[in-house]
């Protein structure tokens, strides 16, 4: 048996000795040295128990996660309190694929898709379509509260959970997520204690216009990579007030600070919990500090690479919503492109547009009058992930546009203000 | 030749090639291609890394800040381990990042992997040792650059 550095309970112990079958023993032999990598103290409970999982894709090479699934479906283990996933990979109705693409994702990148969700239905995958990386939306409602410790994995959720929510959660891997939810413990490390929540970063807004949030998020990303910022001046553009829009500007800030960067926790002064309740208490003492104006973001924003073959070339096709959009950001979404397609006197857009939200979003959406409006645009409305679709070596192929900072990251795709983008989509 | 001395989070010893990324490496970003191609070698894939984008890194010394990316990655360095085409050993300049933490702990209680890994080695690392050049890992987490 692994001889743990950290405390355990009795009933922790038991499980590790295998007292509790083989399965759960290797799981918490899991979970305890990977505490023990950071020197926790011991491991805590898992208080909100609704777990959200990265891996939401049935991928042929994902063989020792099958395997690892299997042995816990056979050794009758199960998340108790059920968990969302991330969005599934494709969805042909809304985002067509040719004939070779199609076989590309059926074949060899997603063909176990299927087989992979039977598995997830049977370890306590909640039923009713959790496919979102933005799981905390009200109308999926997997949301934890204040102080609630959560086994959660996906860095855009976390980092929100932790941010907007105040809720603590470590980046945990895919894996670690689902381990911790099944045992119900998690190690009491890094984002989980007091200490590890202060900020050792100021970051000082000193801007003449709103702020892009996904180009705001990526300065501050690639400056603090994995530490912890409190961000200083945005109150002056969003308010201090948790409202739709400060909490859309925020998951898409946030997005961009854990995918250019790695961040999993940020302040923000007198808007987000911890500081609007201590304040500038939540620095340490030697703090680093950055100061953002209107020419830092531009040229973070003009350093971008442009990863397409032919970068003269125009963009053929618009992902909008990664992570997915909310119901007032796909309401906002449509404003937009309806006004700018009237201005430019055309009804349809001028390349392949599509927009991502969670499918429990899209039923409310798909009951009002925008979503006809948006679907007379010729616009899309899907609730994939644009990141594995333009995953497909094939799909690198399409000169994708987006105003994500995260689908940037990890694609080809090329990124635009949202100003920019629209004017691309409606032909300007 | 210069010794550095880390902390052994996955013991063992190596004599061989290593090659370095300076930046973070992006774990989906660095060996998702390979995987899907069930090749028989990781050449890195990561456009955005310079160091690593190309070039084959397995079976040698990967020496590395920290890993970086999606929430996926500490699956797919265990992914990579159960596939037999993961890097000999990864050195860590700075403290393990919590999604690579999470591999080698997967790789190691999962798959029984014999993947080295050892952090804490110091920023120097990174700047004495060159890709292509020679280097030894020894059991109690030594790592000599030749």
């Amino acid at each position: 048996m692994y001889t743990p550095k950290m405390k355990l309970t009795e009933e922790q112990l038991s499980i590790l000795r295998g007292e509790q079958g083989e399965t759960k023993a290797k799981i918490m032999e899991t979970l305890v040295r990977y505490g023990d990598i950071f020197d926790a103290p011991e491991m805590v409970k898992v208080t909100h128990g609704c777990g959200h999982l990265v891996t939401s894709f049935g991928m042929g090479l994902l063989k020792p996660v099958f395997r690892i699934c299997d042995e816990m479906i056979d050794a009758g283990l199960k998340v108790e309190d059920g968990f969302t996933m991330d969005p599934r990979p494709v969805d042909y109705k809304n985002v067509k694929c040719n004939l070779i693409e199609k076989a590309v994702f059926n074949l060899v990148m997603y063909g176990k898709q299927k087989d992979y969700e039977e598995r997830l239905l049977k370890l306590g995958m909640k039923g009713n379509d959790p496919f979102s990386c933005a799981c905390y939306f009200k109308e999926i409602g997997n949301i934890p509260k204040k102080g609630d410790v959560l086994s959660w994995a996906e860095s855009s959720a976390v980092n929100y959970a932790n941010s907007v929510l105040g809720a603590r959660c470590n980046r945990n891997s895919g894996m670690i997520d689902i381990f911790g939810s099944i045992i119900g413990y998690v190690p009491k490390f890094g984002l989980l204690t007091d200490e590890g929540r202060k900020a050792t970063w100021k970051i000082t807004l000193k801007l003449t216009k709103m702020p892009e949030a996904q180009v705001l998020g990526s300065a501050i990303g690639m400056k603090v990579m994995e530490e912890v910022p409190y961000v200083v001046g945005l109150d002056k553009w969003i308010g201090t007030e948790l409202n739709d829009d400060a909490t859309g500007f925020l998951k898409d800030f946030g997005a961009a600070t854990a995918s250019n960067g790695a961040v999993g926790l940020y302040h923000i002064d007198k808007i987000t919990p911890e500081a609007k309740e201590l304040g500038e208490k939540l620095l340490v003492d030697n703090y680093k500090e950055y100061v953002i104006d209107d020419a830092e973001l531009e040229r973070v924003y003009k350093n971008y690479p442009i990863m397409w073959k032919n970068k003269d070339k125009e963009g053929q096709m618009a992902f909008i919503g990664c992570p997915h959009l909310s119901l007032k950001q796909l309401n906002e979404w449509t404003d937009r492109l309806t006004t700018a397609l009237s201005k430019q006197n055309r009804k349809k857009v001028a390349v392949r547009t599509i927009l991502c939200t969670a499918p429990a979003v899209k039923e409310v959406f798909m009951k009002s009058e925008n979503y006809k409006k948006l679907m007379s645009t010729g616009a899309k409305l899907t609730c994939i992930c644009p990141l594995m679709y333009s995953n497909n070596p094939l799909c690198k192929k399409h000169r994708i546009m987006t105003a994500s900072n995260k689908l940037r990251t990890y694609t080809l795709a090329r990124y635009y203000t949202t100003d920019e983008l629209v004017d691309k989509i409606v032909g300007k | 030749m210069k010794q550095f001395k880390g902390r052994v989070l996955a013991g063992g010893t190596y004599k061989g090639e290593c090659i370095v990324s300076h930046g973070g490496l992006n774990t989906l970003a660095t060996f998702q291609s390979s995987a899907i191609k069930h090749a028989k070698k990781v050449i890195a894939s990561d456009q955005n890394n310079p160091d690593l984008y190309g070039k084959n890194i397995t079976g040698i010394a990967l020496i590395l800040p920290q890993t970086i990316g999606s929430t996926t990655g500490g699956m797919v360095l265990q992914v990579i381990c159960s596939m037999k085409i993961n890097p000999a050993c990864m050195l860590f300049s700075e403290s393990i990042d919590s999604l690579a933490a999470a591999g080698a702990v997967l790789s190691t209680v999962w798959e029984n992997s014999d993947i080295i890994v050892i952090d804490r080695l110091g920023k120097e690392i990174l700047e004495t040792a060159k890709s292509g050049g020679q280097v030894e890992v020894k059991e109690d987490g030594t790592v000599i650059v030749y």
